[in-house]
């Protein structure tokens, strides 16, 4: 374990160098605030007909689609780049098990993406302030218990991708395919009650998220986005270790 | 130290090293000598613990690549041919991660240490982005000594230095391989000669042959060449230097200049000299020939002509 924390440690301080996670925390956080404030004016014109307050969801409901697009530009470089550059080479002839080196990297996203999210806590700060009585809390932290998970799974099919390609222009549309996959795919009504629906309704990102976005934490949701992460680790470790029979 | 035994590695239907078998000992530093593609990089990575072999066997200090891979990789030290740095991180915050990793105890200091020991301790703090090649080799060489391997793996060193660069990283090399087994590639046959105890060549993937530096000249030409040059035409000094025991046969290049042909083991030299000076030439050059590594690969993967096919039906009886 004391490898996967070095290889994570040395993967956050690498966010803070590389331009491209201020780039994205830019606009991510931007469009936050823009989505927030639109939210926020839209809740005032309507307040002026009915009683409304708006709910942390108008937050918690952009952060989900923003993280979607997110994630692929966070791991795009995880493991490709140390491929590209010839420091794989390095890392798989030092003592580090491929599982190690996986996790590492997906550790080291997953806690910058942590500092993230944690930055984003200012906005349902605001909006504390300014409904009365405050925000549903219970909707606020299982809506952001849903998010890490989901940001959780994502990161790790990142990893996978990563491990599979040395370009990472090419693991970023890869990446980004199987996001949408998992987000836009579900069963046509013509296929309810089937199998397929079954799997594809299991499958979908989203689905899993309405749980905890309502603010009811459901195991089979828990189970769901931890199997994903297992997943995505165990496949992005067994290609490390093809790597080395190709 | 270093055991391979029938050490095979395919890449799909390319077999890239073919049945190679060879030992390197503690204290000894073993060339590995070849042109591009010979397998000398294939063979590296295997015994680093990088890639599996398709077939054989290798094992470092008594540890199987394959089977005890992670106590292999404890106890090697290996620089790859194109040395991996991360240009985003200062040349202590590298090696202090390669240490982290590799679980060194006082880790700062270690990395003090290693940088004494490649004379880059005023480059602690730089970035490795900055560093010139020379500098960046000399980074990669610290980092595959950092935990003190018993085996060092170096890839093609000095490739791509500058000639103060490559005197300094050879001598190194020297003083590192006094107390560790080394194993180095190249395909500069002087380097072999000036860093390594025994060399071993390798062509299209096979071990062409094994011994050390000196006898493989030797051994290849059966004889000891000495270049001659003197002052003006050199009328006569053919003769003069035939003359001398122990010299075989003598050519004239051109005017003044000759080439002679000796029995290896002993040195001539001193000998050609006397003669040539006491004859009344003026000596400009008196130098013995070593085979480039052209001239050794010519010679040892030379296809022997196909001789006459006799055909019996022609045969009278």
């Amino acid at each position: 374990m004391r490898n996967v924390w070095t290889i994570a440690r040395r993967e956050y301080k690498l966010f803070f160098i590389s331009p491209v996670a201020y780039v994205v925390a830019f606009f991510f956080m931007i469009l936050l605030g823009w989505f927030f404030y639109n939210a926020l004016r839209d809740a005032i014109i309507q307040a002026t007909y009915q009683s409304y307050a708006p709910t942390v969801q108008i937050i918690i409901s952009p952060l989900v689609t923003l993280l979607l697009f997110v994630m692929p530009a966070i791991t795009m470089r995880s493991i490709a780049e140390e491929m590209r550059m010839g420091t794989m080479e390095l890392l798989l002839t030092a003592p580090v098990k491929d599982w190690e080196l996986v996790v590492g990297k997906w550790l080291g996203a997953f806690l910058f993406m942590l500092s993230l999210l944690a930055v984003t806590w200012i906005f349902p700060i605001v909006l504390n302030f300014l409904v009365e009585p405050g925000v549903d809390q219970g909707i606020l932290l299982s809506g952001y218990l849903g998010l890490i998970l989901m940001v959780a799974s994502l990161l790790a099919i990142g990893v996978f991708i990563s491990s599979l390609f040395n370009n990472q222009l090419v693991v970023f549309l890869v990446s980004l395919a199987i996001v949408l996959m998992f987000w836009l795919v579900r069963p046509s009504s013509a296929t309810t009650g089937g199998l397929g629906t079954q799997i594809l309704t299991y499958l979908n990102f989203i689905d899993h998220y309405l749980n905890f976005y309502q603010g009811t934490i459901d195991l089979s949701d828990i189970v769901y986005y931890l199997s994903v992460t297992s997943l995505g680790l165990f496949l992005g470790t067994v290609s490390v270790e093809m790597r080395r029979w190709r | 130290m270093i055991e391979v035994e029938g050490l095979t590695k395919d890449y799909g239907p390319r077999r890239a090293i073919n049945n190679l078998t060879f030992k390197a000992n503690p204290g000894e530093i073993l060339g590995f000598l070849g042109p591009n593609g010979a397998g000398k990089t294939t063979t590296m990575r295997i015994l680093s613990g990088f890639i599996p072999p398709t077939k054989g066997i290798a094992l470092v200090g008594g540890f199987d690549v394959v089977e005890q891979s992670l106590e292999v990789r404890k106890r090697v030290g290996y620089l790859p041919e194109t040395v991996p740095l991360y240009p985003d991180m200062t040349v202590f915050d590298y090696l202090k991660y390669m240490a982290d990793l590799r679980h060194i105890k006082n880790a700062e200091d270690r990395v003090d240490d290693v940088l004494d020991i490649v004379h880059m301790e005023g480059r602690a703090n730089g970035y490795i982005s900055n560093l010139s090649k020379g500098m960046r080799q000399r980074i990669g060489l610290a980092q595959s000594l950092l935990h003190e391997p018993d085996v060092l793996i170096l890839d093609e060193p000095t490739i791509g230095l500058d000639p103060a660069q490559i005197r300094e990283v050879r001598l190194l090399i020297r003083e590192i391989g006094k107390h560790r087994t080394v194993l180095l590639s190249t395909h500069i046959l002087s380097e072999a000669q000036q860093i390594c105890d025994r060399v071993l060549i390798i062509n299209k993937g096979e071990i062409v042959v094994e011994d050390t530096p000196e006898h493989l000249q030797a051994g290849l030409t059966g004889v000891q060449r000495v270049a001659v040059r003197v002052q003006g035409d050199g009328d006569g000094l053919e003769k003069i230097i035939s003359e001398i025991y122990g010299i075989g046969r003598v050519s004239t290049l051109h005017e003044g200049s000759i080439e002679v042909e000796c029995a290896p083991g002993k040195d001539i030299r001193p000998e050609i000299a006397r003669g040539v000076i006491n004859a009344g030439f003026d000596l400009l050059e008196l130098k013995s020939i070593d085979l480039s590594l052209e001239d050794i690969f010519i010679q040892l993967t030379r296809e022997e002509p196909e001789p006459p096919s006799t055909d019996d039906s022609d045969v009278e009886p």
